[in-house]
């Protein structure tokens, strides 16, 4: 029995074990010097992983008496959470070396989290979802705070850590009220009580309370305040990170907890859930106008979305889940991209995150600028870039749910949101020259990550690859 | 050859793409490769698509040379034209070589200038061929972008507020039309738009917010695409971007503008709003007539007052467009003929204005019509070419402007007499300010100093507007060359809509009754 289980969480127990050997081998040798190959070989591991997860999984299988589940929607995330780590983790080891901050417990940080998410999206049961969040937190908290030396980037660790520990705290107080009402820790425990109509007072705190963490984990409005103060204190590879793969995570966590525990109670959490949706897109859409500073702008820019990906998973539909994965894969895709320009970022050597030092950019490297130009349209949904179709598919999972009070305000909210991204694409293309223009350097991998996600945006109006059919085997797994 | 549409919609958009990755430098041999080569696809594209009108059968009031295909997220990629979009194509083929030819002088960033345009016209063609409503969806929005960027990098001096202000309004109406395709997918299973024009919307009315909505489903959806397409055409109160988008647009950006991008709403009325929603459309006709006869006479009184000449065709492009719209929503013969006869005659005529402001504007950088007059002594063949076009924007007989004009003022008489009676009153005021713009430029003493050394156009200048001219004058005196094409397709358009409207006037009846 146990051998079956073990081949079930097999893949996470690689990633484990490498982190943990690597960890020794660098400790007892030449320590940083180690740290490129690292970044290397980690990156590797999670793309073959990813590789192993996304062709050899098959059908539901649970291990440890239902507190590990591998299904298509696990294996969907977890493809997304290692391929995305595994990017951020290549674009980021030449700045990080440039700025020596390449110490080798980067990449096992990154690797360990990417193994907390894993477990989290496979999660069957309260303590193994608790398990799952804080390993991936923790690693998190640590990375926030690499640079030790700038007081930005422990206040932005630091910040993160009190915060989180805090959403922690609500998380597992609710997750004890369930418990103590339902009498099991296990999701398939809980939707039975749910289902059999069993809904006390004392349930529907403790899951309001469950929400409450996980909202601060995907960075809902009102649980979002951390959000732009990290992403502009930590180190830039690390913000590409925090907008990348742990929102994936946590939304894929958000989407398992309500469907599998509560999946019969879609209308005493959907409120709630609508409710966070629409604050984080007028918020993210309202607050983005002011910043100047491009990291901050995308934090406010992943609140949004996270905002429009929460219309999937309000709607409490298979239709939903699908649109939600969909756009979490293309939310990823096109953060991957215009992170890596983030990263080319500088002058002198010092890194630019100032949108004011873009003007008239077009005129010295059109063809970066126009692959940010794709970016930005994308993100701001503007047919016929992807991003259009990722909102589409959450809009008609929303309206066919009979949100469409919340559909016309998403609308609304990504009009004030188109704002910004254009503002980006006018400093660049027609905005009065700047005296003191950014340098852009770009590394191979940089290049192909910008170019590449600019043009995924445009080819999978024509080819999406197979994500979409296995957003929908993946949703259809959830939501039975 | 079987897909003739896509061939044509995207011929530009392949030679936006050799242009774009095979065209290097910025010498003055690229730039004049860049200019050859848009000019050669564009007349390609143009001498293609008259395949597509010949091919036509004026009979059949369906779609036809339909194209499908299976596309993403259960969507699909079907193209096709009936009477009512053909002629569009047409005009949109037609209208571009000649702004690639007004655009030879631009020297700043030539490429992209000419992908630019190249990509906005697949777009533009894309709007009029879709038959699937995302894929109109997104040809309809994605023109945005290179407009955005037409404007913004190659505009006048205040362009970025011109730019942001076009792109934010036209976006606001559209997501907005989004929200109701989307809400028409999910309650007819389908995005195929002649399949959603046989289907019936509901339209029992209810209460939302508290607000009781007669005609129910139908006219909400009514109301989302109206916004769209009323800003896009754009309808008074929501016409503020245009002027700002005309005065502060390249020549080339204006004459689409003015002479294919406005007629999207239009057409939009057409495909959308009167087949899919006839109930809606018939409980909001009365307010559209009067917004229609309102934009007629304000624009114009404001057109009058104008010192950049630019702004001023702008406003009565505004107001030619309120005849435009009258038409569509008198919802008769004459009303819809007119309509769509006056949308592709001001397609020609504000074209061939806005050309002929670049003329003079190339050889003195300035719009204020102040700065001129007496230019008939310097530049005859200017003044001749100038009057025509004048002339055919008042709504001279004779001239293209006129059958539009009198076509929709006829259809909405049969409908409404006080709002015709109204608008009547814009023809004047239309001879007014034209006459009076042609007065103050052209006319009177050369004693600007400035002037004095003007010469006159140009064989290319003589070349843009020789078809122009030709399609003015042939259409004025023979109209039927339109009526015959559209006149199958208006005439189902409206027999459906009647069909449509009395159904539900019967089932109003029935539940009454019980």
């Amino acid at each position: 029995m146990i051998q079956a289980d073990l081949t079930i969480i097999l893949p996470e127990i690689i990633l484990a074990l490498y982190a943990m050997a690597a960890l020794l081998g660098a400790v007892y040798t030449t320590k940083d010097g180690l740290a490129p190959l690292l970044v290397w070989t980690t990156a590797g591991l999670m793309a073959l992983l990813a590789i192993w997860i996304a062709t050899q999984g098959e059908g539901t299988n649970v291990a440890f008496n239902g507190m590990f589940v591998d299904d298509g929607f696990a294996r969907f995330a977890k493809v997304a959470i290692l391929l995305s780590a595994g990017a951020v983790l290549v674009m980021s080891q030449e700045y990080m070396a440039r700025r020596d901050l390449l110490r080798f417990e980067y990449p096992l940080l990154v690797a360990l989290a990417a193994v907390g998410m894993m477990m989290m999206v496979s999660a069957g049961d309260l303590m193994s979802l608790y398990m799952g969040l804080e390993l991936q937190s923790l690693s998190l908290y640590v990375v926030a705070a690499l640079r030790r030396d700038s007081a930005k980037s422990t206040e932005a660790g630091l910040k993160y850590f009190v915060l989180g520990a805090l959403s922690s705290g609500l998380l597992l107080y609710g997750a004890s009220l369930v418990y103590g009402f339902t009498g099991t820790t296990l999701f398939s425990g809980i939707i039975t009580t749910v289902q059999a109509g069993d809904v006390s007072i004392g349930l529907l705190f403790g899951l309001i309370f469950m929400i409450s963490g996980l909202a601060f984990k995907v960075s809902a409005v009102p649980f979002h305040m951390w959000t732009p103060d990290v992403y502009e204190g930590s180190p830039t590879p690390i913000t590409a990170f925090f907008a990348t793969a742990p929102k994936v995570a946590a939304m894929a966590l958000f989407a398992r907890l309500m469907h599998d525990a509560f999946g019969g109670i879609v209308k005493d959490w959907q409120q709630v859930i609508v409710l966070l949706s629409v604050l984080s897109m007028l918020l993210g859409a309202v607050a983005a106008i002011g910043q100047r500073d491009i990291k901050r702008l995308m934090a406010f820019s992943s609140i949004a979305h996270m905002g429009y990906a929460l219309i999937g998973l309000a709607a409490g539909t298979e239709l939903g889940i699908k649109a939600m994965l969909m756009y979490l894969a293309i939310y990823v895709t096109m953060n991957i991209g215009t992170f890596a320009f983030i990263l080319m970022m500088e002058r002198d050597g010092k890194p630019i995150t100032d949108i004011d030092a873009l003007r008239q950019y077009s005129k010295r490297d059109p063809g970066k600028a126009l692959a940010v130009l794709i970016l930005m349209f994308s993100l701001a949904g503007v047919p016929p870039m992807l991003g259009f179709f990722a909102k589409f598919g959450v809009w008609q999972a929303g309206v066919s749910a009979g949100l469409t009070g919340l559909v016309i305000v998403s609308a609304i909210a990504s009009v004030i949101g188109a704002f910004y991204y254009l503002r980006i694409v006018f400093y660049m293309y027609f905005g009065a020259e700047n005296e003191e223009p950014i340098e852009t350097r770009s590394t191979p991998v940089l290049w192909v990550a910008l170019m590449g996600s600019a043009a995924l945006m445009l080819v999978g109006i024509f080819y999406q690859f197979g994500v979409e059919g296995a957003a929908a085997a993946a949703a259809a797994t959830l939501v039975n | 050859m079987d897909n003739i549409l896509s061939i044509v919609t995207f011929i530009p958009a392949i030679a936006a793409g050799i242009l774009a990755l095979f065209l290097h430098g910025d010498d003055a041999a690229a730039q004049r490769n860049a200019k050859w080569i848009a000019l050669l696809a564009t007349t390609v594209t143009f001498l293609v698509s008259i395949g597509i009108y010949t091919g036509f059968d004026p009979s059949n009031p369906g779609f036809q040379m339909v194209e499908e295909g299976e596309w993403l997220m259960g969507l699909k990629y079907k193209m096709g034209v009936d009477g009512i979009s053909v002629l569009f194509v047409l005009l949109t083929t037609f209208i571009m070589p000649l702004t690639i030819l007004a655009s030879w002088n631009v020297t700043d960033r030539v490429k992209e200038y000419m992908v630019a345009f190249l990509l906005l016209e697949t777009l533009m063609l894309g709007v009029f061929m879709a038959l699937d409503l995302v894929l109109f969806y997104l040809f309809f929005e994605a023109g945005l972008i290179p407009m955005f960027l037409i404007i913004g990098i190659w505009g006048g001096k205040d362009r970025v507020y011109a730019s942001f202000k076009f792109f934010l309004y036209t976006f606001l109406g559209s997501v907005l039309m989004l929200v109701a395709m989307v809400a028409m997918y999910a309650d007819a299973g389908t995005t195929d738009i002649e399949a959603l024009m046989t289907h019936q919307f509901s339209s029992e009315s209810f209460s939302v917010l508290g607000i009781y909505v007669v005609g129910g489903m139908q006219t909400l959806m009514f109301l989302a695409f109206f916004a769209s397409f009323a800003v896009k055409m754009p309808m008074w109160p929501v016409h503020t971007w245009l002027p700002d988008a005309h005065v502060q647009a390249p020549t080339a950006g204006s004459v689409v503008l003015a002479a294919i991008l406005l007629k999207m709403g239009g057409y939009g009325f057409l495909r959308f709003s009167l087949p899919m929603f006839p109930v809606g459309s018939a409980v909001m006709t009365d307010l559209v007539l009067w917004m229609s006869a309102i934009a007629v006479v304000y624009t114009s009184l404001v057109a009058l007052v104008q010192e950049d000449m630019k702004k001023l065709i702008a406003y009565s492009s505004v107001a030619h467009m309120g005849f435009v719209t009258m038409g569509i929503f008198a919802a008769n013969q004459q009303g819809i003929d007119g309509a769509i006869f006056q949308m592709l005659s001001h397609g020609f005529i504000s074209a061939a204005l806005f050309l002929c402001v670049g003329v003079i504007y190339d050889r003195m950088h300035t719009r204020d019509i102040e700065a001129y007059g007496g230019l008939v002594i310097r530049m005859p063949a200017y003044a001749l070419v100038f009057m025509l076009f004048t002339m055919a924007n008042v709504g001279l007989p004779g001239t293209s402007g006129f059958i539009g004009e009198f076509l929709t003022l006829m259809g909405a008489f049969q409908v409404n007499t006080w709002v015709t009676a109204v608008a009547a009153t814009g023809v004047i005021f239309s001879a007014g300010y034209a006459l009076w713009l042609y007065r103050r430029v052209v006319f009177g003493d050369l004693i600007k100093e400035s002037l004095k050394a003007m010469t006159d156009m140009s064989s290319r200048e003589r070349l843009i507007f020789a078809p122009l001219i030709v399609m003015t004058i042939l259409l004025g005196v023979y109209p039927s060359l339109v009526t015959d094409v559209i006149g199958q397709s208006t005439a189902a358009l409206i027999s459906n809509y009647d069909t449509a409207l009395a159904a539900a006037e019967a089932a109003t009846q029935t539940a009454a009754s019980h």
